[in-house]
């Protein structure tokens, strides 16, 4: 039992050495690992749940003064501050922007309650990132395992590979399960209120929740947050039947491996499902609205990407068309997909599939919310904010307490965006001042291989340095020369990186290759704390490691200023 | 087989692709001896194996600037990709032959790479001017600089060396009929990969027949397409009447004791191949007296009747009686009883074979026919057939006899009924019933049939009109 509390305490003892200046030690209860949406991190996520359960359990017995502060933090979840509110914090909604406002709001000391209608861990958990990562972790597998020259040129010979749809289902619903538990048992531990219901908010600081009708309960919160983030888009004349014609909600339980599927919208969510259903046997059509395909990627690394992800594989696409009307398969007919020109509307035919993903993008779920009353109308349906997440209304005036997060505000539309705008927002309600930089996060797309970026595409921020009047340089390195992604013989890739040569700013870094979304993290904190190009030349990396694509891609850059940080100490080793 | 297929009649061949084989077999050293200035052309890199020629994306660099060894000197889009092609020296790109946005046979020069700044002059000087550079290819010795170093620059992407012996089976279909979800014939529906596959083989897919849902073309079709001529050699049909037979084609050189993986092609062959078993075939013969069709023939062949006219109208005016043997199955429910009558010949051309289409052989008259063959062969020599005219038979006729084969028998193509394999007629003693011996010329036919459509009593009865027409031939001359 003894080893047992030392060994999980560990985490929150070696997390208070290094934050010591940052947050008062009465707090630091919770380890880091669980502020974040923690969906990568389950197996650390559990731990640190179990470690304080056993804390909580060795209360009695073992009156140390860091236990104390655990369990005034653990049991009272705050106490609600002057000024006669039932909460500090109440958000609405339990994705993963709700729940890491949750956790930080508790490492905060504030009390803290999140309203949920449906169930804990949102879009992302449920029927989002995570069950996508099931799929493509198949998708990756098999896709490895069917490419024969790839696998003889290791050497190895592998029988026809093969799957079982329900299995693969099944690891993707299990996945989802297991996240969604994980994230629940995470802010019960904490002693985070979740009150069930939909919440309403009715003037300010002031909401119900509940199922509607009289059975609502009422309560007061000194700050609100709204957290309810969206659902698919589904454009007009698309008839969605949830068999033959889906949106991402259905095709993430893959109830069925069509022959051939129309993916409209080649956006993230699409082009991840045409990496999924191709590995799997299908045929992918894709219908883009815009002239080219994977809008919205820097358009070097879109290129690229088609090179590799679109034109060898079992895809075609139409572009610059939009889907006017989508008539699901019935009565022995196949799906109808009628085309337009996406300027002029004219015709441009009809394609006829097995079923069609809508993958056009996703609408702000904010209905029910009761913002009419307090005078707040949505644009286009998202909640209109300033740059600190604090609600605008009609009149263009905040309103006080109330803020919102995540893909209701539609500024960033990714679970991490939303969990890293709840925690500037929590940061802000607990007396400290803060603006998240939404150029220092990264976004990836888990195909095979993984594309991921952060900052300024290029055209982006070549308007940025006209318009402002700064040069602005690129550099670039590839995977083909790097030792360990020629040792996994994946050499296809590139990083680019877009910078000032006269400052050493980055501005932005695009990745398309191996482990792309693991790599960007170099770069994006790097963004996030303003470290320049010169000083990152002189940080190592391990070899042989992807990570030193980065490496080379920071020492290729030529920057006019040199190293401005200090000459440290000399560490004797 | 292999060689067969390795060399099957490619319509699309540049003339590249034969001197890239030179190129390969060529004694490097003696190009080195050679070497006078020191002037390399960079080569249009075959970046996959279907690629027969590639598009020049971009320059990467201009002319003058410096090369280093490694670097990307052009993005080259092939029918599979984009792609960097990175020089393999140092120098200076001299000159480029190819601008951006214009095409290049493989293995044809598209730049020149000076080794010094003093020799760009030079290297300019020999450039030959853009718009001929498809021809650069074949003029090779008119380019002054050391092309027989066969260096220069290659693909930075891993290329399969096999790559050179890519087949490009060109456009070969079956079946004449009309999709079923195509809108009466005016659109095509095929399934992404096999539009895809069909632009790589360079399959045209109208008149693809599609066995998918909803009668789409998917992949299956269209390898079954493509192989449906190489199915008539692979069954032995081999070269057929014209003289051009007898040239023997060139087989490739295999080394023994290797084992060569398919091409893509050999791999869509085979799987059809084992696709073939999948529909029930059965055989049926026949002995055809001939000596009244050779008396035909030696009479009206001043007037340019050819044999296989002959042969097709004979043939069609049988089927004309006995439509079951003209039908096909598709979906492996239903009959296709085919409008036209359709004769396939299989043709040897160049080592490979062709299947040329003698249409309405019924209704046409013999002497009009054998004008159609004549002017079929010859397109067919100069590769310039159209889809329509080599895949829209609905019978298929494979003659070995010109080679003293007197029976084979026919591995049936795909989306047709029946195919007949004609032996060579040969003097014969026949004992008649009437107790007399005598001298006859006689040749053996045998027919390979779906058995879902025909039956063994079709066949019979076919067979029987066939060699009433051909013992008493005076119709085909109506």
């Amino acid at each position: 039992m003894q080893s047992a509390i030392s060994l999980s305490l560990s985490p929150s003892s070696s997390i208070t050495r290094s934050d010591c200046s940052v947050a008062a030690n009465a707090y630091l209860c919770t380890p880091r690992s669980l502020r974040f949406c923690g969906l990568r991190r389950k197996v650390f996520e559990s731990k640190s749940f179990h470690s304080l359960k056993v804390s909580t359990r060795l209360v009695p017995c073992s009156r140390e003064s860091n236990f104390n502060k655990v369990c005034a933090a653990l049991q009272s979840n705050g106490t609600p501050s002057k000024g006669g509110f039932d909460y500090d914090l109440v958000i609405i909604g339990a994705g993963v922007g709700g729940h890491g406002a949750a956790l930080h709001a508790v490492e905060k000391g504030l009390k803290t309650a999140i309203i949920e209608g449906d169930v804990i861990g949102g879009t992302c958990v449920n029927r989002g990132c995570v069950p996508s990562k099931a799929l493509l972790a198949v998708s990756g597998r098999m896709r490895e395992l069917q490419n024969e020259h790839h696998m003889k040129s290791f050497g190895l010979q592998v029988a026809a590979a093969g799957y079982d749809r329900q299995g693969v289902a099944d690891h993707a619903n299990n996945l989802a399960s297991k996240i969604r538990s994980n994230l629940t048992n995470s802010m019960k531990a904490l002693g985070v209120d979740i009150l069930t219901g939909t919440g309403t908010i009715l003037g300010p600081q002031k909401l119900k929740f509940g199922k509607g009708g009289s059975g609502d309960t009422f309560v007061t919160a000194k700050d609100i947050i709204i957290a309810t983030g969206s659902v698919p888009l589904v454009p007009k004349g698309i008839e969605v039947d949830g068999k033959s014609v889906i949106t991402s909600d259905h095709a993430l339980k893959l109830e069925f491996v069509p022959e051939w599927i129309a993916i409209v919208g080649s956006g993230y969510i699409g082009l991840e499902f045409s990496d999924v259903y191709t590995a799997l046997g299908s045929e992918v059509t894709f219908i883009e609205a815009l002239d080219q395909l994977m809008p919205g990627f820097d358009p070097e690394i879109g290129k690229l990407a088609q090179r590799v992800l679109i034109n060898p594989r079992k895809i075609d696409y139409h572009t610059g068309v939009f889907a006017s009307k989508i008539t699901p398969a019935k009565d022995g007919k196949p799906v109808i997909i009628e085309l337009i020109d996406a300027k002029t509307k004219e015709p441009k035919g009809t394609v006829e599939v097995d079923a069609a993903l809508i993958a056009t993008g996703r609408a702000p779920f904010t209905q029910g919310l009761g913002l009419e009353n307090i005078n707040v109308q949505t644009q286009r349906g998202f909640v209109p904010v300033d740059e600190r997440m604090r609600v605008i209304d009609a009149n263009g005036m905040l309103v006080p307490h109330l803020y919102c997060i995540g893909d209701a505000n539609g500024k960033l539309m990714l679970a991490h965006a939303a969990s890293a705008q709840g925690i500037s927002v929590v940061e802000q309600v607990s007396g400290n001042d803060h603006v998240l930089n939404h150029l220092s996060i990264p976004a990836a797309c888990f195909t095979h291989p993984e594309i991921s970026m952060v900052g300024l595409t290029e055209p982006q921020a070549r308007e940025k340095a006209e318009k402002e009047g700064f040069e602005m340089s690129i550099t670039k390195t590839s995977f083909k020369a790097n030792t360990k992604a020629l040792a996994e013989n994946e050499g296809e890739g590139l990083a680019k990186l877009i910078y000032r040569p006269d400052t050493g700013e980055i501005l932005g870094v695009h990745i398309f290759g191996m482990h792309a979304a693991d790599l960007i993290h170099e770069a994006s904190n790097a963004i996030a704390m303003g470290t320049r190009i010169q000083d990152l030349k002189f940080a190592v990396h391990a070899h042989p490691t992807l990570s030193e694509v980065l490496d080379e891609l920071f020492k290729s850059a030529k920057v006019k200023v040199n190293s401005s940080s200090p000459i440290a100490q000399p560490v004797a080793v | 087989m292999s060689h067969v297929l390795h060399t099957t009649f490619i319509p699309t061949t540049k003339t590249s692709l034969r001197r890239q084989f030179r190129k390969i077999h060529h004694n490097p050293t003696a190009g080195r001896i050679q070497i006078q200035s020191k002037i390399r052309e960079i080569f249009m890199p075959a970046l996959s194996s279907t690629m027969t020629e590639g598009k020049i994306v971009s320059w990467v660099k201009s002319e003058g600037d410096k090369l280093s060894k490694g670097e990307s000197v052009v993005v080259v889009e092939s029918d599979k990709a984009d792609m960097d092609v990175e020089s393999f020296y140092d120098g200076y790109l001299a000159s480029i032959i190819v601008e951006e946005g214009l095409s290049a046979p493989i293995g044809s020069p598209i730049a020149l790479l000076a080794e010094s700044e003093d020799e760009i002059a030079l290297a300019k000087s020999q450039t030959p001017s853009s718009s001929t550079a498809a021809d650069a290819a074949s003029e090779k010795d008119t380019t002054t600089t050391n092309t027989d170093d066969g260096v220069a620059a290659v693909a930075s992407v891993k290329v399969s060396t096999t790559s050179s012996t890519a087949v490009d089976l060109g456009s070969v279909k079956v079946g004449s009929g009309v999709h079923l979800a195509s809108e009466g014939g005016k659109r095509v529906v095929a399934s992404p990969y096999a539009k895809k596959l069909a632009k790589e083989l360079g399959l045209d897919l109208s008149g693809v027949v599609g066995s998918g849902p909803n009668g789409r073309v998917v992949a299956k079709d269209v390898e079954a397409a493509v192989v449906a001529a190489a199915n008539v050699s692979v069954s032995g049909t081999g070269p057929a009447v014209a003289p051009e037979a007898a040239k023997s084609s060139g087989r490739a050189v295999v080394e023994l004791g290797s084992v060569v993986p398919f091409t893509t092609m050999q791999g869509a062959v085979s799987r059809n191949m084992v696709e073939s078993l999948s529909v029930p075939t059965f055989r049926v013969g026949y002995t055809i007296t001939t000596d009244a069709l050779d008396a035909l023939y030696k009479k009206i062949k001043s007037k340019g009747v050819t044999m296989t006219a002959l042969l097709a109208k004979a043939t069609a005016l049988a089927l004309v009686k006995h439509p079951v043997v003209n039908s096909s199955c598709r979906d492996g429910k239903s009959f296709t009883y085919n409008s036209q009558i359709n004769i396939a010949v299989a043709v040897a051309i160049d080592g490979g074979l062709i299947t040329p289409v003698l249409q309405d052989a019924d209704k046409i008259d013999l002497y009009s026919l054998s004008r159609k063959w004549k002017e079929l062969v010859d397109k067919a020599r100069a590769k310039q057939l159209q889809p329509h005219e080599y895949n829209s038979g609905t019978f298929t006729l494979s003659n070995l006899g010109m080679f003293g084969v007197d029976r084979f028998d026919a591995i049936l193509p795909p989306g047709t009924g029946a195919i007949m394999a004609i032996g060579a007629s040969q003097p014969s003693l026949i004992g008649n019933k009437d107790g007399r011996i005598g001298l006859k010329s006689q040749m053996q036919v045998n027919v390979t049939a779906d058995h879902r459509v025909i039956y063994g009593a079709d066949l019979a009865a076919f067979l029987q009109t066939l060699a009433i027409i051909i013992e008493d031939p005076k119709d085909l001359t109506l």
